[in-house]
């Protein structure tokens, strides 16, 4: 139902909001991005800027008191905000699948290995245990985890970090999904393990088609790997184009310093520079442009909030006074 | 783990041996016997030979190694009153209340885990405040007043419930119990749910906090997201992570519901170790008193090894501790 130029996912005009005691947590405020088929979306922003939360809205796993109040999330044309629970459920893990940030905490400790690839098998479709069981040992070949089925005997204490996460992959990978959400997956792995996984999730979502969403605080694991990039702050995307020209020349005052901030673009011996100030809450956001109190090009003109303007081909930008100028500004 | 089960014996033994001069000196120390079970008429010459018959003339330490001496062959001493080893009396009694507390103990999960689920799982709703609110009653009203309350109600009353005894038993193992005849379950349904009363409200608040803690863990949102049915994630990936807590404290508890049985056992008159034992504490039958707390403390000891074991089934990290010692 869904043509070959129609993307995977497209999201419109998303809002998440948390509705606290303290008041209103606008997470998520005005999202708007699309994701087509077989390339990958890098999400990237400090914490707190509704990375994950944008992430769970679209699987459909936001938890009161938070709610999507507005906005569509389009998968393969369906507006899953309209879809019932159950409806939403047998998607998830099986059309749109998650990977979290720590896979020290993501499987069960008191159940094996085979027990929670197995249910996720039989959950969404109809085989035998056997015939589930061996998707599994599959999968986890498939992630590069060593004599499958031996491990999948085993409880997670059993494995490193690294080898939980493949597990995870492999558990996201068991319905060959077609929209993978990968919450900063190798944040908490070392730098040797990260490389490895990245070439194989890559590899995977070349081959099979899969969309893909890497959520990071990281810009240059985004560099090697996404198609698109898209810069959140405070709940916004405020910078979304493709990867190497938004990292080789960026429009957005938050998204320069950001990339100022990353070491290897630092000459040795610099002092990292960081971004003066702190992310604002999101609780009660003063109106105007949200990264105005730490921007160095902000003026009266911010106190009004910026619309999203596409300022060159391809390339928008939530800003009053984008980096328009000379490329050369930015590379110092 | 067989080098952690020998240890875990020989701390067994260190135990049982302390408990025993402990016990001893302390039952010594409550009162003589002497006063209570000769009559005052009697002369000087029958009172000393009483005392003798009885091994109450011997110096404390004598009598101790006596008394250890003969527990080394089972043999805990005879009952001043009723002239009976005071093993096999409380071993008569035994079964009644083994029925009593585990019929307690099972009550208290079939009620507490699915009222802790629920409270857990809707924090806010109004019967989940009902249900917390009930705890806190569970926990505060005193055993005997309950049990009293139920009395009136149930069997004066209303009349469907036996207020005392055992009821008619039927043998198994070559030991009587009441839960195989309709008539026992009748007479046991309410003594079991006063002693439960406790336990339910503990079960339910270790469940409800379990589950209020489970919920937020990652690994139960990636269950949810992997696409399971909210019946599985609850049932397999919440449950069984809540029950390692649940059944650690209930297997701990049932040594104190069995020790602290005696209350609901003198209000509906079950002829158990607790019964038993009031009335030789108000005789001052010594070798029964102190047998009772003998068992009391095998029974601690066997039941905190046994949930130790448990708990290493039902949680896999402790089973590679375990095994790496
Ligand atoms: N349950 C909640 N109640 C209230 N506010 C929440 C809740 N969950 C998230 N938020 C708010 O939503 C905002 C975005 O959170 P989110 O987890 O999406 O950040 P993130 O970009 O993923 O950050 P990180 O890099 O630390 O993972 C945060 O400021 C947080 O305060
Ligand atoms: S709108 Fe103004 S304050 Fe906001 S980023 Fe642009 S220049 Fe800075
Ligand atoms: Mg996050």
């Amino acid at each position: 139902m869904s043509g070959a130029a129609s993307p995977t996912l497209e999201v419109r005009n998303l809002r998440t909001h948390f509705f606290t005691r303290a008041g209103v947590v606008k997470a998520v405020d005005d999202v708007s991005f699309t994701v087509p088929r077989g390339k990958v979306l890098g999400l990237v922003g400090e914490s707190g800027s509704g990375k994950s939360v944008t992430g769970f809205s679209i699987i459909g796993l936001v938890d009161p008191p938070g709610r999507v109040v507005s906005g569509e999330i389009l998968f393969q044309g369906r507006d899953l905000t309209r879809l019932s629970e159950e409806e939403m459920r047998d998607l998830r893990g099986n059309r749109i699948a998650m990977i979290f940030q720590d896979p020290m905490m993501t499987l069960n400790p008191v159940l094996r290995i085979d027990t929670q690839m197995i249910e996720t098998v039989l959950a969404h479709a109809r085989v035998s245990r056997e015939e589930a069981r061996q998707r599994a040992r599959d999968a986890l070949g498939m992630v590069g985890i060593p004599s499958p089925e031996e491990r999948l005997h085993a409880y997670p204490h059993q494995f490193s970090g690294g080898m939980r996460q493949r597990v995870a992959i492999a558990i996201a990978l068991l319905h060959r999904p077609d929209l993978i959400i990968a919450d900063e997956p190798t944040t908490a792995l070392d730098v040797t393990i990260q490389g490895q996984i990245l070439a194989e999730v890559q590899k995977l979502s070349a081959t099979t088609g899969t969309a893909l969403i890497w959520i990071t605080h990281d810009l240059s694991v985004v560099a090697g790997l996404a198609d698109e990039i898209a810069v959140m702050y405070a709940g916004r995307i405020v910078e979304r184009g493709p990867v190497a020209e938004v990292l080789d020349r960026p429009l957005h005052p938050y998204t320069v310093g950001l990339i100022g901030s990353v070491p290897s673009r630092n000459r040795r011996g610099e002092p990292l520079r960081q971004i003066p100030g702190m992310t604002p809450s999101l609780l009660n956001l003063p109106p105007g442009c949200a990264f105005r109190a730490r921007c160095p090009r902000a003026d009266e003109a911010c106190r009004a909030e910026p619309p999203m303007r596409e300022l060159l081909p391809g390339r928008e930008a939530r800003c009053f006074r984008p980096h328009l100028e000379a490329a050369a500004e930015t590379a110092a | 783990m067989s080098v952690y089960l020998l240890r875990r014996l020989l701390q067994a033994v260190a135990v049982v041996f302390a408990m025993s001069l402990i016990v001893f000196v302390g039952v010594y120390a409550i009162g003589d016997p002497v006063e209570i079970l000769i009559s005052p008429d009697a002369d000087q010459l029958e009172r000393e030979r009483a005392i003798a018959a009885l091994g109450l003339d011997l110096p404390l330490w004598e009598q101790y190694f006596v008394f250890l001496a003969r527990a080394m062959q089972g043999d805990l001493g005879r009952s001043f009153v009723f002239n009976e080893p005071a093993l096999r009396l409380i071993l008569q009694r035994m079964p009644a209340t083994l029925e009593l507390a585990f019929g307690a103990t099972i009550m208290a999960l079939i009620i507490g885990l699915p009222l802790g689920l629920y409270a857990g799982l809707r924090p806010h709703s109004p019967l989940s405040r009902a249900i917390m609110a009930g705890s806190i009653l569970g926990f505060s009203l005193p055993t005997f007043w309950v049990g009293l309350m139920l009395i009136m109600v149930f069997a004066v009353q209303l009349g469907w419930l036996p207020s005392t005894g055992r009821g008619p038993t039927r043998e198994l193992l070559g030991l009587q119990w009441s839960f195989l005849t309709w008539e026992g379950m009748r007479h046991m349904l309410m003594p079991a749910i006063n002693l439960s009363l406790f336990k339910i409200s503990l079960v339910i608040r270790l469940t409800r906090a379990g589950v209020r803690e489970t919920i937020l863990q990652d690994y139960v949102k990636f269950a949810r997201a992997k696409g399971l049915r909210p019946a599985r994630v609850v049932g397999v990936h919440v449950f069984k992570n809540i029950l390692i807590p649940v059944v650690t404290v209930v297997g701990l508890e049932l040594g104190s519901t069995i020790a602290f049985s005696v209350v609901t056992e003198s209000v509906f008159a079950w002829p158990g170790m607790g019964k038993l034992i009031i009335d030789s504490i108000n005789v001052l039958d010594r070798p029964v008193i102190v047998a009772y707390l003998m068992i009391i403390v095998l029974m601690f000891i066997t039941i905190n090894l046994v949930v130790d074991l448990t708990y290493s089934v039902l949680d896999p990290r402790v089973r590679l501790e375990a095994k790496g010692t």
